[in-house]
């Protein structure tokens, strides 16, 4: 018999070989580890201690910073609803209580058995065709009451994963409106040949002449980024392509990478030519896990093409190649120095800036990081001529962007549209009606109601990465910000208090008030801590995390007051019940063992 | 000519350590001055027992059992201005370091389990008072118009904040007076 440390040992070492024994591949040796043991075992990190000569704090601090890495073990079958509010708003509260009920556990808990565990997680980016959910890290759309209760059987059955119906795991494309990336003809190498007449060194000018600027929400000029990274001394030079996708309510980049794969890599590949970067890697967020094996295929056709690899289309030199990095479910690790944190396989928290990633990113090396449609857009633009370009859209915000349509309306899914377009249309497009509210740009962005639906998208005036939930005269809007606040608060990364401590206060104060305890005092605190929020973080996260509260309050105050008690104060947690254990433990139940509420 | 009408002052410790108390008594000799405008009901300084009305409250350390919440609300009730002080009124502070723990633990540890307490039993004493199962701040319990952070926060800047407030203007601590610790 072998025993457990040679158990561990066997297949460790070969995860080692694959990650060369680098501790700055933790993260993916972590992933890696978990699917052959399904948590990480105790004797695994030991392992891992002699071998990659880290301390344990390390290994535990990165394994316990990702939702998807577990110290303990959570059941042979971890289910994880997705917990988005569009999710929500198609029944996944009530199909997680069934299938609970169903299968005789709590949710966050581990089945008797040891044989399943059901819980939420963020927004999984399916909100065209949700609700949705993981199972052992394996997204599955469209649940109803039967496919769940189906689900519940397989799992009791024990069916290995690769057993249950295809169907269940098939994601649509939902690809409802095409424009100049969504329609595009180009063959693979098309842009790069166009890329190569043009000359490396005037790609970053074309760019910046094409106007185009990112796609990941900040909307910086990307012509001058990879200018900046071309300019940077080093002799090793990086790009990323962050595809973590984590803002809830947006899920264009898992479109790109299920139809438009190759466009993303011409774009990278455009992009390490115009840098002189050799290396390239895509930060594919841990949901997308499934589309792994088809970008990975996609990435040797594209090797056997010459299109990666040494001598790119014969021009000695031109060498680059592309790696997958899977996340491990934290949002945070969107922001591009958390990622490049993580991506070095620390704890995604983000780093000072400056210096920017284009000087210090990837160990602290020049790296040009992008967004998934940003690629396509510049392969796009260098392709078609930065002119030509420059006349889509606006110009302020040139050429098109893709829009993530979810929420109540027919017709959810993906929207090219040139930059420029009111809100007002693409409700019309997608068949609402009865609108009462747009949230533009996921719950960091902005909240729109009925008398702003003619503004419009782009950096002049409504600037958006990309998701845009409907909300009808159905739907509660307090709700939605209490969603998103939670959403937050439970993806803040911890580094600085104002974010980490004010996120909770947050969500506690929207509990209360939808418990029923709130009152004027708390509407006015929540608005003295998004100023807080809004001014002390140390990153994004921390600066739009009060927006979803600010932006409701300002445009559905009623929806907040008509939960208010009527007095000034009321205690926010309760207190005669915070004495229900001392008395238990004292036997005591005289007048002096409880605290009577205070007459008003 | 009346003489300008003293303002009422009263100070208590809950959960805390004095060390607020303390700091406040580092004003050193300007209590003197202090005194011309201030005078002090309930407090440590006095050894009144109950708070009368009051213009100011300044309470220090947070809530961890049920007296404290009596005392609190005495206080909410008669001062027109309650301040919290220092990080335990604030944010309930060291004490606060119990609240990942099971209370029923904790009193079983202290009381039954640990060696050399023969016949040990957990105090049930209706005179005491009952711990909560976690020790909370003060804005909580009641409404808080005021904080002063700090552990503690300097004699300097209990006496900007006070001699503002008692001077009609909005207290400001600024730069060098603000502590986070
Ligand atoms: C909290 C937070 C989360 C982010 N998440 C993403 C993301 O999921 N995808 C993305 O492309 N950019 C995200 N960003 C923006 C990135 O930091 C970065 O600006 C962007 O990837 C740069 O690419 P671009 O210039 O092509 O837009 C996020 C930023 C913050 C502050
Ligand atoms: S603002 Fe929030 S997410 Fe950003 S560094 Fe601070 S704690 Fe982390
Ligand atoms: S804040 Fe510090 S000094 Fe003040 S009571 Fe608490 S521990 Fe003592």
């Amino acid at each position: 018999m072998i025993s457990d440390v040679d158990f561990h040992a066997a297949y460790l070492d070969s995860i080692l070989d694959r990650y060369g024994h680098a501790a700055t591949n933790l993260l993916q040796i972590l992933r890696e580890a978990q699917e052959h043991h399904s948590y990480i075992h105790p004797d695994a990190i030991d392992y891992l201690i002699a071998k990659l000569q880290v301390p344990r704090a390390k290994i535990e601090g990165v394994a316990s910073f990702y939702s998807f890495l577990h110290l303990k073990p959570h059941g042979e079958y971890r289910v994880l609803f997705s917990d988005n509010i569009t999710d929500r708003m198609l029944g996944s509260v009530e199909l997680m209580q069934k299938m609970c009920q169903q299968l005789w556990i709590e949710p966050g808990k581990m089945s008797e058995d040891k044989l399943v565990s059901i819980g939420t997680t963020a927004c999984t980016g399916m909100c065209d065709q949700g609700p949705a959910m993981l199972v052992n890290g394996r997204t599955i759309t469209r649940l109803t009451h039967q496919r769940v209760q189906e689900i519940g059987q397989l799992i009791r059955n024990r069916t290995p994963l690769e057993n249950w119906p295809a169907d269940f795991f098939r994601v649509e494309d939902n690809i409802r409106r095409k424009g100049l990336l969504l329609g595009n003809t180009l063959a693979p190498g098309d842009a790069l040949c166009a890329a190569l007449v043009l000359g490396a060194q005037n790609i970053a000018e074309a760019l910046k002449t094409s106007g185009l600027r990112g796609r990941g929400g900040a909307g910086y000029s990307t012509g001058l980024k990879w200018e900046a990274c071309r300019n940077a001394p080093g002799a090793a030079k990086h790009v990323i392509c962050n595809a973590d996708e984590g803002e809830p309510g947006t899920f264009k980049d898992r479109v790109l990478l299920t139809s438009h794969a190759d466009l993303v890599f011409e774009g990278m590949t455009l992009c390490a030519l115009a840098v002189g970067a050799q290396h390239g890697y895509i930060y594919l967020r841990g949901e997308y896990q499934y589309l792994l094996k088809p970008l990975q295929a996609a990435l040797q056709r594209r090797r056997d093409a010459k299109l990666l690899g040494k001598n790119i289309l014969g021009h000695a030199g031109f060498d680059f190649d592309i790696v997958i990095h899977l996340g491990a479910g934290a949002y945070i690790c969107g922001e591009e120095t958390a990622l490049i944190e993580s991506m070095e396989g620390k704890r995604g928290v983000p780093r000072n800036r400056p210096p920017f990633p284009v000087t210090h990113g990837y160990l602290q090396q020049p790296t040009a990081l992008n967004n998934v449609e940003t690629f396509c857009q510049a392969a796009l633009a260098i392709h078609m001529g930065a002119e030509n370009y420059r006349a889509i859209g606006t110009p302020k915000s040139t050429g098109s962007k893709l829009i993530s349509v979810s929420g109540d309306c027919p017709r959810p899914g993906i929207y090219e549209y040139p930059f420029g377009v009111t809100v007002r249309e693409v409700l019309q497009d997608c068949g609402a009606v009865n609108t009462r509210a747009v949230q533009v740009s996921g719950p960091s962005g902005l909240c729109i109601a009925e008398s702003e639906f003619n503004r419009r998208l782009g950096f002049e005036d409504i600037p958006t990465a990309g998701a845009l939930m409907v909300f009808d005269d159905s739907r509660d809007m307090f709700e939605v910000a209490r969603n998103f606040v939670h959403f937050f608060a439970h993806d803040s990364c911890g580094f600085c208090t104002p974010c980490r401590v004010g996120t909770s206060m947050l969500k506690q104060t929207m509990d209360k008030i939808a418990e029923g305890h709130g009152t004027k005092y708390d509407l006015s605190e929540m608005e003295n801590l998004d100023r807080v929020l809004q001014t002390s973080s140390h990153c994004g996260l921390g600066r739009t995390a009060c927006n979803p509260v600010l932006h409701t309050l300002k445009r559905f105050r009623p929806a907040y007051e008509s939960r208010l008690k009527s007095l000034d104060f009321v205690p926010a947690f309760d207190l005669d019940g915070a004495l229900a254990r001392a008395r238990q433990m004292t036997g005591r139940d005289d007048a002096g063992a409880h605290i009577k509420a205070e007459e008003t | 000519m009346s003489e300008k009408k003293k303002l009422r002052v009263a100070t208590t410790s809950l959960a805390g350590c004095f060390g607020c108390h303390m700091s406040f008594l580092d004003i050193d000799e300007r209590l003197i001055p202090l005194l011309e405008l201030v005078e002090f009901d309930r407090s440590p300084l006095t050894d009144i027992k109950h708070c009368g009305p009051c213009d100011i409250g300044l309470i220090e350390g947070g809530i961890c059992n049920g007296e404290n919440v009596h005392v609190l609300r005495e206080f909410r009730k008669n001062c027109k201005i309650l301040i919290a002080i220092g990080s335990c009124a604030i944010t309930g502070g060291l004490p606060a370091q119990r609240n990942h723990l099971d209370l029923g633990d904790c009193l079983t540890e202290v009381y039954l389990t640990e060696a050399g307490l023969a016949h040990g039993h957990i105090p049930n004493d209706p005179e005491l008072p009952l711990p909560l199962d976690k020790v909370h701040p003060l804005h909580e319990v009641v409404k808080i118009d005021y904080f002063i952070p700090g552990c503690p926060p300097s004699g300097d800047a209990i006496w900007k904040f006070l001699t503002d407030l008692i001077a009609g203007k909005t207290p400001e601590l600024g730069h060098g007076l603000i502590e986070y610790d």
